[in-house]
């Protein structure tokens, strides 16, 4: 491509791996012609971190705490997709409100997400303002995971089984009450997002996916549901899920603006889904002991915010796992993003890259290291 | 502008959203799963928190006597303080505070 490209006055730059709009280690290699993206390449693999093999060597209850900390930010997600997995080997039922706080917490986790992905598309715009005022808002998510979890990022809640810690009721009181402030805050927020022409001007029209691309490239999550796309894991009901009353966000104009959208109102929708579910959350037990070791095949998947997470776990019998296969959605959502990319400018890159939330760090399992060196 | 003003005029005049840290120092939430510390007085040295702990951040010498604890490896997922037969590892609601030394070793008293 390059020799041809250069004969073509083509430019050719690497974005990344390391770049000061996007601190996720993923090189693009943009093609351009003057201002205007012509093709796009990608490259992965440079921080791979082997959980997969870490996860055979480990015993496999304390896998769950490997687990979490594949991704920061959906770690309950992530917890809960290996501990869903893992009870179809044990053959645990998991009891009723176990089911209700891993949603809890993994709503949190939603808000969590989308409110800091809101205030980096702010930053990647350059509108330092709104990133300052979503991150503060973000805090009331951050010390709610603290009061009920114990710790403020990672709260290690889920074990094989059901749960560690339950959320009492003057605790419960609490979580309304936030809740219905960050609704005040984020309602607050809601006409710059909603109204703000220069918000709209770098957004509108940017990176369109069509429904048919969505589709045939498999684009999960918001960025598929940006594009029209009815998909959305929550909808097969595991845990609470099938209790509570939703409808996916869905928007169908494809471009930035729309996934902004979906993820502004799916923060509405992760507040309603935490109020009704501690409306609704029955009294019990919280947490069962497995009895067995597991043994055969199985696999989860959970609607992260990002999109569709996947796990497969194969059990021999034993108290470690014989094969652990994690596929996060930013890898789906890849192949996407270079057909989203062509035809737009180079200024509206980081705005269009940061649309699919790409946790690069999550989605490494291979490397390629190639001989004589480089990659 | 005139939507902005009095935003502008309430920011002059409102407290700031941060906290000047070294001089106010962020109490943890009850609950919230801090420094652990070892009662070497009710160990008995079983080595189940050495076999439990999932980043190896204790180390347990039955020989010498010892526990070597590193606080920096500690995720502090407390489950060691659960399963703790003696109930000897306690934690409670404490950052852990900067050190010099990575690893904390506690001795057992002779009896």
């Amino acid at each position: 491509m390059s020799k041809g490209a250069a004969t073509r006055k083509y430019t050719v730059f690497p974005f990344g791996p390391q770049h000061p709009v996007l601190p996720e280690p993923i090189q693009l290699r943009f093609t351009v012609d003057e201002e205007k993206i012509v093709d796009v390449g990608v490259n992965v693999g440079y921080i791979h971190r082997g959980v997969e093999r870490a996860c055979e060597l480990n015993d496999y209850q304390r896998n769950v705490y490997l687990c979490e900390r594949v991704c920061g930010i959906c770690n309950v997600m992530h917890a809960l997709c290996y501990c869903m997995a893992l009870e179809k080997l044990v053959d645990v039922e998991v009891p009723e409100r176990a089911q209700y706080l891993r949603v809890i917490w993994a709503e949190l986790n939603r808000l969590e997400s989308h409110l800091l992905w809101l205030g980096l598309l702010a930053d990647a715009m350059g509108f330092e303002s709104l990133f300052m005022q979503f991150w503060r808002d973000r805090e009331i998510v951050m010390d709610l995971q603290e009061r009920t979890g114990g710790n403020r990022v990672i709260p290690s809640t889920c074990v094989v089984g059901g749960v560690r810690r339950d959320i009492l009721k003057s605790l419960a009181e609490r979580f309304r009450e936030d809740m219905v402030e960050l609704r005040r805050r984020v309602d607050k927020l809601a006409p710059v997002i909603l109204k703000d022409p220069a918000f709209k001007r770098r957004t509108v029209g940017k990176g369109v996916l069509s429904y048919n691309d969505a589709l045939m490239l498999g684009a999960v999550g918001p960025t598929g549901r940006g594009s029209g796309l009815v998909k959305d894991i929550r909808l097969e009901g595991y845990q609470a899920y099938k209790h509570l009353k939703f409808e996916p966000v869905v928007e169908k104009d494809g471009d930035v603006y729309a996934r902004t959208l979906v993820r502004f109102y799916e923060v509405y929708q992760a507040i309603d889904l935490i109020l009704e579910a501690l409306e609704s959350m029955p009294e019990g037990e919280i947490r069962v002991k497995p009895e067995k070791w597991p043994e055969g095949e199985a696999v989860a998947r959970v609607e992260q915010p990002r999109g569709e997470l996947f796990y497969y776990v194969k059990g021999n019998g034993t108290n470690r796992l014989e094969r652990v296969k994690i596929r996060t959605p930013t890898l789906a959502n890849i192949p996407p993003l270079l057909a989203m990319l062509p035809g737009y400018e180079v200024a509206d890159i980081p705005v269009i890259v940061l649309s699919i939330d790409p946790c690069i760090a999550c989605t490494e399992r291979i490397t390629q290291v190639k001989k004589g060196g480089g990659s | 502008m005139v939507r902005m003003l009095p935003n502008i005029i309430r920011n002059l005049f409102s407290k700031p959203v941060t906290v000047k840290h070294p001089f106010v120092k962020r109490e943890p939430f009850p609950g919230h799963r801090g420094m652990i510390t070892f009662d070497m007085k009710k160990c008995d040295l079983c080595q189940d928190c050495e076999r439990l702990c999932p980043p190896v951040a204790i180390k347990v010498d039955p020989e010498a006597k010892t526990i070597t604890y590193d606080p920096f490896k500690c995720i502090y997922c407390y489950l060691c303080v659960t399963n703790c037969l003696q109930r000897a590892i306690r934690g409670g609601p404490a950052y852990t505070p900067p050190a010099y030394q990575k690893e904390i070793v506690y001795y057992k008293p002779e009896e």
